[in-house]
């Protein structure tokens, strides 16, 4: 199917384009994500060492994974904003850091969630839960970044360069916590063993579809109302049906 | 028509700022006092065990360096922005980014190196043997230039906004938590007999990349912040 | 030879101006009219480079602004409504440092007489903050009188300014204009040039 790139890039006609493709994305995702926590909670073994608690892992590791993922595309998005000057990719960035700080958010919890019934503590300062928290730390700074300035070009032009600034900046972090924490000989959060049951794989690989399922979806919806914010003076806003009513 | 040369101009800009810091002398003070003050809350704080504190002040000291290091950023462009100074050096027929150089350098000469140099006497409040505060002023001495440069991008990218000094350090202390761990982590070594040189090296590294990139990174920010 | 084509300008998300196009050359004077809001300001700092348009290219000396970056900022002097000068430093210190940061160095001499003709004499070791508005002004002015760059940008120059100075400054314009230099100006109070003949740019 060749679509036609450059048709897309301009808000007005990715709009009508999100519009239909958020259904696409959003039903799938409900669905997967019932089939997952079923499979993780139902279907898949009790372990032998940690028992029920650690089911909490089905929607930690998928968030863990997908936050860090979800940052290096925002990062990426942002890139393509200022290098090109296309105003929709810096959109699809700002669209996309509240669901990728959520996400680490949720990694976060789900992380202390797993630690409490495990060491009996609610934080423990794991090199990767550590990591987690900074990404975190550089999700809001992203946001915070943004919603202080009011040009939007320039909020922009500005987000994009602390992405790019703050992606080089997670493998010398990652590095740094992993180091800090074998320094102070910290707890480790590990899985029992390599080798996992094949339900505890499908819950896992499902959970993981789910959650990137409902990113992308999320995602278009939030872009589709940054698009009607920013270029609400424009004809083919006003136009809209919906701003019509 | 004489140009500067890059060392001319990055010497003329430390040579201005220098200048108007003397000036203004009040403002490099309030900082060191700010470092003197938060290290001395703390055994205020958790009680003046020795032990305790001995463990702490590697962490204790880097953290006051750090904040102090936040709280003195605003002086870095703002008031060369509001009074249309920093519009004009944007505007020099030369590189922006050793025009950037010479400003981090300059601020770093006034604010970071008085903590180092006021180091070691906080550090025997805390009991530091001559070791361990001889690899503290060491570590401050490679680190702070590295929270000044990662500073000084905050800085750019947050002129003239509203929020301030919070909103930067938010953005920056993330950034500079690699040095803080290896700042404090040689000390650290050094006190369980180990030797600090990786911590060290590592510092110097982080050195060296933010010398490369920092000043043109922040330059940049700068144009950004100026359209 | 300043040459402007199809330059257009947004603020926000809003269109300030488009298809902009027109051309000077040495010893020519444009004033840039238009109510305020109008982009006046924007235009001129775009010229500067400050600001990338959205559309449209500057050409100086037949080449692309983007390629001679900083060989074009040594052939501009660009006043805004700040006055660009430290009111902790003496006024001589202040045009010390401004000339050398945009490339030419100069003695006390020149620097002296260049005050002198700005009607500062006698000032230019009191630090600027003590000098009135209208000083302060003729301080920031002082540097069109050193730095030789013939294309000059300014922002409603004569604000702060009273009638001798305003009579000052029309005069440096015209001997750089006389100089083969460029002026483009904005302006709120009357501004006419002896002898030339103002060219006008109206944003709508």
């Amino acid at each position: 199917m060749a679509i036609n790139m450059f048709k897309y890039a301009a808000p007005s006609t990715f709009y009508g384009l999100a519009g239909k493709l958020i259904p696409v994305f959003a039903w799938p995702a409900a669905i997967l994500f019932c089939i997952g926590m079923y499979i993780g909670f139902f279907v898949a073994p009790t372990d032998a060492v940690q028992s029920e608690a650690y089911r909490i892992i089905f929607i930690h590791v998928p968030a863990s994974i997908l936050s860090m993922f979800l940052y290096l595309i925002m990062a990426g998005y942002a890139a393509l904003g200022l290098i090109f000057n296309t105003r929709l990719s810096s959109m699809m960035a700002t669209a996309l850091a509240p669901t990728g700080a959520l996400f680490a958010f949720i990694s976060l919890w789900t992380g202390a969630l797993w630690g409490k019934p495990m060491w009996g503590a609610w934080w423990v300062w794991d090199a990767r839960l550590t990591s987690e928290l900074i990404l975190l730390f550089l999700y809001l700074g992203f946001i915070a970044l943004q919603s202080s300035i009011e040009d939007p070009r320039r909020a922009d032009r500005a987000g994009a360069l602390l992405a790019i600034v703050g992606s080089v900046n997670v493998p010398i972090i990652y590095f740094s916590v992993k180091w800090w924490n074998t320094l102070h000989q910290g707890s480790t959060v590990k899985l029992s063993g390599t080798s996992m049951h094949i339900a505890m794989q499908q819950a896992m690989f499902t959970m993981f579809a789910a959650l990137w399922l409902y990113a992308v979806a999320i995602t278009l919806l939030r872009v589709r109302s940054i698009i009607l914010e920013r270029e609400r003076n424009t004809q083919w806003v006003t136009e809209l049906v919906e701003i019509k009513q | 028509m004489n140009k500067l040369s890059l060392p001319g101009l990055l010497g003329l800009v430390i040579r201005r700022d220098l200048m108007l810091a003397m000036r203004r002398r009040a403002d490099v003070l309030t900082t060191l006092i700010f470092f003197v003050i938060v290290v001395s809350l703390f055994p205020l704080a958790v009680g003046s065990e020795m032990d305790l504190l001995r463990k702490m002040a590697p962490g204790v000291v880097w953290v006051a360096a750090l904040l102090a290091s936040m709280l003195s950023l605003g002086r870095m462009f703002s008031a060369d922005y509001l009074d249309g100074t920093l519009e004009q050096m944007l505007l020099v027929p030369q590189s922006l980014s050793i025009l950037v150089l010479g400003k981090i350098m300059s601020h770093w000469m006034l604010s970071g190196l008085p903590l180092v140099l006021m180091s070691p006497v906080l550090g025997l409040q805390f009991d530091m043997s001559g070791q361990a505060l001889l690899i503290l002023v060491f570590s401050l001495l490679i680190g702070t230039p590295v929270l000044s440069m990662i500073g000084a991008f905050g800085a750019a990218l947050t002129l003239g906004l509203r929020g301030g000094g919070v909103l930067v350090a938010l953005l920056v202390l993330p950034l500079c938590i690699p040095v803080l761990i290896f700042g404090t982590g040689a000390v650290i070594a050094v006190t369980s007999g180990v030797s600090p040189a990786s911590n060290l090296s590592l510092l110097g590294a982080f050195l060296l990349m933010s010398l490369l990139f920092t000043p043109w990174v922040s330059a940049q920010a700068l144009r950004i912040s100026m359209e | 030879m300043l040459e402007v084509s199809d330059l257009a300008c947004m603020r926000g998300e809003q269109q300030l101006f488009s298809g902009l196009s027109f051309a000077l050359k040495s010893g020519e004077l444009l004033q840039v009219q238009g109510e305020n809001g109008r982009g006046k300001t924007t235009l001129l700092r775009t010229l500067c480079g400050y600001i990338q348009p959205s559309a449209g290219d500057i050409h100086w000396q037949g080449k692309p602004v983007q390629e001679l970056d900083e060989d074009y900022f040594a052939d501009i002097i660009y006043l805004g409504h700040l006055n660009a000068i430290k009111d902790e430093l003496t006024a001589l210190e202040n045009l010390h440092i401004s000339s050398a940061l945009s490339g030419c160095t100069i003695n006390d001499s020149i620097a002296k007489s260049a005050l002198k003709r700005m009607g500062l004499r006698g000032r230019e070791t009191f630090p600027v903050k003590l000098l009135s508005q209208g000083q302060r002004r003729r301080v920031a002015l002082a540097r069109l009188l050193i730095n030789k760059a013939p294309l000059w940008i300014l922002d409603e120059p004569l604000t702060a300014l009273d009638v001798g100075a305003v009579g000052l400054m029309q005069e440096m314009i015209g001997e750089h204009l006389l100089n083969s230099g460029i002026v483009i100006f904005t302006t709120h109070q009357p501004l006419e040039v002896a002898g030339v003949a103002t060219r006008r740019l109206t944003l709508t």
